[in-house]
């Protein structure tokens, strides 16, 4: 053995060298000394670790009666307070908890103390025999000899046909799936209906707005009039038509041609949801005039037509031109001019046609 | 005397000196803020409450809002902004302000309430804005869900589900509404204050605003039924706690398993 530490590749005790070491083939270690627990030698310990067993089992009765005690005795009605649901809950909570943990350990324990350890090896069996495997053929041949599927070909030709068009029904279901939304994405309530131009009302009770009603600062969340008298679809509706209603000194907007008379007097409305995933960007920070989405963090330029200036969003948000009707009151002149939210396949065509 | 000229090279001397200085300025400084606060409390007349809300002003707004709190290049102009936003600002700390940052932080209110509501008095006498709330609309008692529903709303996306706070953009935040009263709450409402949109009485009205401020106490003071909120969070804090606290359980059994018995 070399030097571990001089450095000289000769006689360094890492390098291998022939006839340097005698063993020509590993040998079976075979199985280490059994070594005995102190349960196995002491009886006392034997008795200890048997108490200690049944106290996890115990555990796990109390367990199971604390949940069925919470369960029943405490008895929740309309009236009852949050601090009762509470300590229901925990209650149950525990009670479960103990229940099932108390036998997981208890039985764990009780392998590992008091069960037999001792060490067992098993000789794996040859894996296969050239018996079984001619004898797994004939099997198959028999099967395919005695079904007579090869002197019988319209039987196997009309099971094809069976197999092959079974899964139909399945495609007829899923075809159910549809209709495709064709361009339902495309369109909100707030298109004017018969003529009438639809107002801005208040999120959630639906009262309109007046333009005077919005001071400098201001920020409300709005639905389109007539939303909370949907008897279905409500959702969905609204989904799509929320929109943030904000006013601020109209000589910090710069409307860009043909979207100066989307906006009254530094009131703006956009579409609340976000060109990414459609989350809803309402955070509106009244001096910075900048919208945020909290899901990814997308920020939007009030002063700049909503344009995104930082995040993942790549359109900016869809504006909802207004306008003031005789009473006073906040009216959109028409629907958006493009699909609102994220990105889908048609999108583009929609928009175009929205547009001719 | 020549005892203590002997003393003077005294290692500790230095230390005494520093000691003796200190006592003497925080002594004077107390005796000065209690004379201050004496003075304080017997002026109650609201004239003269303008007129001294006028000198406090000029003693420590102007030098950012500008004398007749016009505005400087430092600080927006204070007319108009009316009672409730001074109260709201000077009564939470928030102004005057420590130093320039992406908001005004929340911190020990630097003046009594008197002075507080002198400055109120002297900058509601400079134009029209929203008045300090009447006790009846901040005190609670009216419609929990409503409230709550208005909450979610108008203020959920900033302030959190949970009231518990939230980021804004460039280091700004909605803070959490726990332990503020309900008379500032009322008032950041109606001025919109730093970032904060302006939720006028057209827009909430303030009956609803009082239901907004009987729901925020409401879950303030009934806690979290479904047992440790974690700040009311949201995924990153469950996420963070299942990660140490529930991997760490199931190792720890791991290797309970595994291990031999003794």
């Amino acid at each position: 053995m070399g030097n571990h530490s001089d450095g000289s590749p000769n006689h360094s005790g890492t390098v291998a060298t022939a006839g340097q070491n005698e063993v020509e083939k590993f040998q079976d270690p075979g199985i280490p000394p059994h070594r005995l627990r102190l349960a196995d030698t002491d009886p006392r310990a034997a008795k200890r670790a048997e108490r200690q067993v049944a106290l996890l089992f115990g555990i796990s009765v109390v367990g199971t009666l604390i949940f069925l005690v919470a369960y029943f005795a405490i008895d929740l009605g309309d009236d009852s307070s949050i601090a009762t649901i509470r300590l229901q809950n925990t209650l149950l909570g525990i009670g479960t908890a103990f229940a099932m943990l108390g036998i997981g350990t208890g039985i764990v324990h009780w392998a590992k103390a008091l069960m037999p350890d001792h060490e067992v090896s098993e000789e794996r069996h040859a894996i296969r025999y050239e018996e079984d495997r001619q004898a797994a053929v004939r099997i198959v041949d028999d099967i395919v000899e005695e079904t007579g599927i090869k002197r019988r070909p319209l039987i196997r030709n009309t099971l094809l046909g069976a197999v092959a068009l079974a899964p139909l029904p399945a495609i007829a279901i899923f075809g159910d799936l549809g209709p495709r939304p064709d361009d339902k994405l495309a369109h909100t309530m707030w298109a004017p209906q018969d003529g009438k131009r639809k107002r801005l009302t208040r999120d959630p009770d639906g009262t309109p707005i007046k333009a005077s009603d919005v001071t400098i600062g201001s920020a409300f969340h709005v639905i389109p009039e007539g939303l909370n008298e949907l008897s279905e679809g409500k959702l969905n509706e609204k989904a799509k038509s929320v929109v943030l209603l904000m006013r601020l000194d109209p000589a910090s907007l710069n409307p860009s041609k043909g979207r100066e008379e989307w906006g009254y007097n530094g009131i703006v409305a956009y579409s609340k949801i976000c060109t990414h995933v459609g989350c809803p960007v309402a955070l509106y920070e009244q001096q910075t005039h900048h919208l945020l989405c909290p899901c990814h963090q997308s920020t939007f330029d009030l002063t700049q037509e909503c344009k995104v200036i930082f995040g993942p969003a790549s359109r900016p948000l869809p504006q909802l031109p207004i306008a003031v009707d005789d009473e006073g009151y906040l009216v959109a002149t028409s629907d958006f001019h493009e699909p609102v939210g994220p990105s889908y396949w048609e999108r583009d065509s929609h928009e175009r046609s929205i547009n001719s | 005397m020549k005892a203590l000229s002997q003393k003077r090279r005294h290692p500790l001397a230095a230390i005494a000196l520093l000691l003796m200085g200190l006592l003497i300025t925080g002594g004077l400084y107390a005796v000065a803020t209690t004379m201050n606060q004496a003075k304080a409390s017997t002026t109650t007349a609201s004239a003269s409450d303008v007129e001294e809300g006028g000198k406090l002003f000029a003693a420590n707004c102007a030098t950012c809002h500008g004398m007749g709190a016009s505005g400087s290049k430092d600080g927006p102009s204070l007319v108009g902004v009316g009672a409730a936003a001074v109260d709201f600002q000077v009564g939470t700390g928030r102004m005057p302000m420590q130093m320039n940052g992406p908001q005004a932080m929340k911190k020990p209110v630097q003046f009594n309430e008197q002075q507080t509501s002198q400055l109120a008095a002297y900058v509601a006498s400079l134009g029209a804005g929203p008045a300090i709330p009447a006790d009846d609309l901040t005190n609670g008692g009216g419609d929990a869900a409503a409230g709550g529903e208005l909450f979610r709303t108008n203020c959920a996306m900033c302030h959190n589900a949970a009231a518990a706070g939230g980021a804004l953009t460039r280091g700004k935040f909605a803070p959490a509404l726990a332990d503020v009263t309900g008379k500032h709450i009322y008032e950041a409402m109606v001025t919109g204050p730093q970032n904060m949109p302006v939720f006028n009485d057209a827009n909430i009205t303030p009956e609803g605003k009082k239901n907004i401020i009987t729901f925020l106490k409401q879950i303030e003071s009934s806690g979290s039924p479904g047992g440790a909120d974690l700040g009311s969070l949201g995924p990153v804090a469950e996420g963070l706690f299942v990660w140490v606290a529930g991997l760490g359980v199931i190792i720890a059994f791991t290797i309970w398993l595994t291990s031999r018995t003794s």
